[in-house]
């Protein structure tokens, strides 16, 4: 891999591939004790992850770390020392992050682990909620208690995290409009500064993608997701979470905001994806592998794709389009009949005008990007 | 379309595909003979001439339902008269065939010239077999090869009994004053049940049931004494020797070495190759470049006289320079009157073809001009469509030919085609007295209308009794007219409606056949035209008129056909950003409507650092979709759409 050279603010990503069960809508890269045997445990990933550590450090010539986000996974399921040695490896080689973000699941969280996660240098907590109602939750295959999940936001505040997410998945079996509206309202009574709510995706593979390929379970339907969506939005923004990205409100992520500029980040461990100098790549998907490439001292990466300028620019507009801050309107096609269409809007700004979605874009995003594409 | 049938005693007959009829005879195109095979486009071989005494003559036809048994007959009769060695037959046989395959045509016994020494007088007779099409939309090429005759065998399967289509050209057979030898094959077969079908086919052409031959194509058993039978009883042909030359065209071929090949019927007359020959019809006048027999190879000859059937070449490029049905006489010495009964190919049922490619145009243009060259029948003329782009607007002789040549087009040129539905031709009449055809149902002007003509046919059906009250129910609601009903037995019963074309080219076979269980054949002729209560029901999307969909249809189904299109299209046009209402009307009268709901949600709820890659592919191909979308004012819609919506509906 030729060295690059990031100009832009940095982001290292940081993927833990270990869950205690799998939930039945999860497609990530991710894998329970039993399915990975003994051989490929966290000491082995931890070993690898920071052998890939230096691999980036030796390879990307970067400007200043902006952000770390540990993903996964389960990343709370670790040992924290195994977590605070990639994580001590990536400060120094990339210097101190201002955002370190580590997702956790509320089981988990303990005023001990709190601790753990403070010392190591961690500044936001992302919590699995995903629903505050029993039925669903259960359907969800999520094994935490209902309650769990607020607790756990109300224990990191006030351990003095400033930053607590919660996540929330709307349209899930069984799901009433207002089991969801409960939901949102849950979670805000928790104090959150970010609130990301996802209508629920039924992945190819998945146990839930079986379940409605044989149709014992109803897919989710667009209009119901969309009513929810609508009530999340007006709910989120009435308590002071105004809508940032298409499924985020609240205090932003930097680290996801990264992504959606188009900016560069480094994914460390097992199938996680980079995106550096219009070039991404994605790591060997399997644990034992990607441990296995890098005590060989051999690249984890493939799936390499050098990005055109061409689809550097479609990449630009499909994903700058779904912030709350928008595209410069300059040199897009087709704005007249979008915002004809209630779709978009027209945003003075001191460099000349920006284009943002309307509440009504933001359920159609992908039509209006395909009407912006060339 | 589908027009596999079942005869009686529930044994299915497999379905007869367009690609089998491809090779059906007036779509072959001959190609086979290559340089060097004995044959008409080899110069060294030296032309016989052993004219035939027409008192030894014998010109027959088989009539037969598909698949009961004809071709395997004329194997059969190609192995006993020695045309074929028994011992060669399955080779040279088969490899003929693979060629025919190979290059989609069927030389199969279409006609043949067979000798056979009789057993009763020990004389040599000269055998000529003529094939026919076995198709209602070939009515007219039936009759011109049942001209070219003196006797048919009526061929009928021993264990299905006769079938409307047999019957028809049965019928046509005995207008013609032909004579026919009723045969029942497949007696060897377990389900046979010759008594009861002699039974019936004795009742139908008034004979003894013990005058029914009985046989088996497929054993050979009978089939000597079939040949016997033709030679005693099929009247041998008389026509003046002196006379001008008189010879009817019953079929003819391109072949792209040679050109147009002609298969003719000598009536009066010879036809010879030191005299050029004239077209009656047109009083073109050709070289005569080859005459000769089919036996089973082409044998070039100096002449054929009085009697003889065999084939000419005159030397021209494309079949409507040599019509089925037109008469060829000298040009030194033309006859004065035409052996009569022809007739100019008429197109019936017309369908809009289209591209589904918009850059494939020039591709479709080029291969109509070249099916045109072997297809005498085939008309079109480039047309536009809002909605499909441009096309053309194709007549054909019927469903069966539409669908023969929409495959070729697919198969031999690889096309990939949208058509829209077939329709018949109106005759309006205008109240100033001013008539227009429409071939294009957008194209039925609006108001000011005195009348609307239409095509109607004479239908038959066959059926078991039981199936009466369906069949009746049937027809009755595809506004037809009870002419007639027989029982051909006690069990069976032929039925005869008057019925408007337009009626029947729709899905009337299904229908029929998922009434009666598989059990009623079918057959019509034209029968001329009837002013009907017809209007044109537009179908619109937000507003827009889409033409594809535009039909004409009686007054009394408007509403249903407009409700049947709104719907199927509510579930076919995928939800767009905004409210889209489909509306029937008649003129400004709108009689049907429904609404596609808007779109509202069409975004991908997560999208992260390993979603990016996937989404931007994704949105690629959805980009690509996007160009493969017709749009109709701003509703875009896919192909799929359209093609799922021009497929026949099923009530």
């Amino acid at each position: 891999m030729a060295p690059g050279v990031c100009a832009e603010p940095f982001g290292v990503y940081v993927h833990v591939p270990f869950c205690a069960t799998r939930c039945g809508y999860c497609d990530f890269n991710t894998y329970t004790a039993g399915e990975l045997g003994g051989a490929t445990g966290p000491d082995a990933w931890a070993r690898a992850a920071r052998t890939e550590v230096a691999l980036a450090a030796s390879t990307v010539v970067a400007g200043p770390l902006q952000t770390v986000f540990v993903g996964g996974g389960t990343p709370t399921l670790l040992d924290p020392a195994l977590l605070a040695g990639v994580l001590g490896d990536v400060r120094d080689a990339f210097g101190a992050a201002t955002e370190v973000t580590v997702e956790a699941n509320p089981e988990t969280v303990t005023p001990a682990l709190l601790d753990a996660l403070l010392a190591m240098g961690v500044t936001r907590l992302s919590l699995g909620m995903q629903s505050a109602v029993p039925h669903v939750l259960a359907a969800l295959d999520r094994v935490h208690t209902p309650g769990r999940a607020v607790e756990a936001a109300r224990l990191a505040r006030a351990h003095g995290f400033g930053e607590v997410s919660l996540d929330l998945i709307y349209g899930g079996p069984g799901e009433s409009d207002e089991d969801w509206r409960r939901s949102v309202e849950t979670a805000l009574g928790a104090g959150p500064t970010h609130v990301s709510a996802y209508a629920l995706i039924v992945e190819d593979g998945t146990a839930l993608g079986r379940q409605v390929s044989r149709g014992e379970v109803a897919a989710p339907d667009d209009d119901v997701l969309a009513g929810r969506y609508e009530l999340a939005d007006a709910l989120l923004t009435a308590a002071g979470l105004p809508w940032y990205e298409v499924s985020n409100w609240g205090s932003p992520c930097r680290h996801n905001l990264a992504y959606w500029r188009s900016h560069d980040w480094w994914g460390i461990g097992p199938g996680a994806h980079s995106h550096v100098a219009g070039t991404r790549w994605l790591n060997v998907r399997h644990p034992a592998t990607y441990a296995a490439r890098l005590a060989d001292g051999v690249s984890p990466a493939q799936g390499r794709e050098l990005l055109t300028a061409a689809q550097r620019e479609d990449e630009r507009v499909l994903l700058g389009i779904r912030l709350a801050e928008g595209l410069p309107a300059a040199g897009l096609p087709g704005l007249d009949e979008l915002v004809g269409d209630g779709l978009l809007e027209r945003r003075p700004d001191r460099h000349g005008e920006r284009v943002v979605l309307t509440p009504r874009g933001r359920l159609l995003a992908d039509a209006v990007v395909r009407a912006l594409l060339p | 379309m589908r027009l596999s049938r079942r005869g009686v005693g529930g044994q299915v007959t497999p379905t007869v595909t367009a690609q089998q009829v491809l090779s059906c005879r007036a779509y072959r195109t001959v190609r086979a003979a290559t340089p060097g095979a004995a044959g008409w486009d080899d110069g060294r071989v030296k032309p016989v001439d052993d004219r035939t005494d027409p008192a030894l003559i014998r010109n027959f036809c088989i009539i037969a339902h598909i698949d009961h048994g004809k071709s395997t007959l004329a194997d059969r009769m190609l192995e006993v008269t020695g045309v074929i060695e028994q011992r060669n037959m399955r080779a040279q046989y088969l490899d003929r065939m693979d060629i025919e395959r190979e290059r989609g045509i069927t030389i199969k016994a279409q006609n043949v010239r067979l000798p056979w020494t009789s057993t009763d007088d020990g004389r040599d007779y000269v055998l000529h077999l003529i094939d026919t099409p076995g198709h209602v939309d070939f009515t007219y090429e039936v009759s011109r090869s049942l001209a070219a005759c003196e006797g048919a065998l009526l061929l009928v399967d021993a264990a299905q009994g006769i079938e409307a289509q047999t019957l028809a050209n049965l019928y046509l057979a005995m207008e013609n004053d032909l004579t026919v030898i009723p045969v029942l094959n497949k007696i060897d077969l377990p389900a046979a049940q010759p008594e009861r079908y002699a039974e019936e086919i004795a009742h139908l052409i008034g004979c003894e049931p013990g005058d029914v031959h009985r046989i088996s194509a497929k054993t050979g058993l009978g089939v000597t004494q079939l040949l016997d039978t033709v030679v005693r009883e099929i009247p041998a042909p008389t026509g003046d020797p002196d006379a001008p030359a008189r010879a009817l065209i019953f079929d003819s071929v391109y072949d792209s070495y040679r050109g147009v090949i002609s298969y003719v019927r000598v009536v009066d007359g010879e036809l010879t190759t030191r005299d050029r020959l004239q077209m009656m019809s047109t009083k073109a006048v050709h070289e005569t470049l080859e005459v000769g027999v089919i036996s089973p190879e082409p044998v070039v000859r100096k002449s054929l006289g009085v009697g003889e059937v065999g084939y000419v070449i005159p030397g021209v490029k494309n079949v409507r320079e040599a019509r089925v049905g037109d008469t060829i006489t000298s040009a030194s010495h033309p006859a004065e009157t035409s052996l009569g009964g022809y007739r100019d190919p008429r197109p019936m049922v017309f369908s809009g073809l289209y591209p589904m490619d918009g850059s494939d145009y020039p591709d479709l243009r080029e291969a109509l001009d070249k099916l045109q060259l072997n297809d005498a029948a085939l008309v079109y003329e480039p047309e536009t469509s809002v909605a499909l782009g441009f096309g053309f607007r194709v007549g054909f002789l019927g469903l069966l030919h539409l669908e023969i040549v929409r495959e070729r087009l697919e198969r031999e040129f690889g096309l990939t085609l949208i058509s829209t539905a077939p329709n018949v031709v109106y005759r309006v009449v205008m109240e100033n007295g001013e008539e227009v055809a429409v071939t294009n149902p957008s194209e039925m002007p609006g108001g000011k209308i005195a009348a609307v003509w239409e095509p109607i046919v004479k239908s038959m059906v066959l059926a078991p009794s039981e199936y009466v009250g369906a069949i009746m129910e049937l027809c009755q609601a595809r506004r037809g007219v009870l002419l007639g009903m027989d029982y051909l037995s006690e069990s069976r019963v032929e039925l005869r409606y008057t019925l408007p074309l337009a009626e029947i080219i729709f899905d009337f076979f299904d229908a029929l056949k998922s009434r009666t269980r598989g059990y009623a054949s079918l057959d019509y002729e034209l029968a001329g035209e009837q002013v009907s209560d017809l209007v044109r029901v537009d179908i619109l999307l937000q507003g827009e008129s889409v033409d594809a969909f535009s039909a004409v249809v009686h007054k009394d189904k408007a509403y249903a056909y407009g409700t049947a299109m709104a719907t199927k299209l509510r579930e076919l046009i995928p939800r767009q950003q905004f409210e889209v209402p489909i509306q029937a009307a008649i003129g400004a009268r709108v009689i049907a409507r429904e609404n596609i709901r808007a779109l509202r949600k069409d975004v991908l709820a997560k999208c992260y650092g390993g979603d990016i890659s996937r989404k931007r592919k994704l949105l690629e191909k959805q980009k690509e979709g996007k160009k493969r979308m017709k749009n109709i004012g701003r509703v875009e819609v896919p192909q799929e759409a359209f093609i799922a919506a021009l497929s026949t509906t099923t009530d």
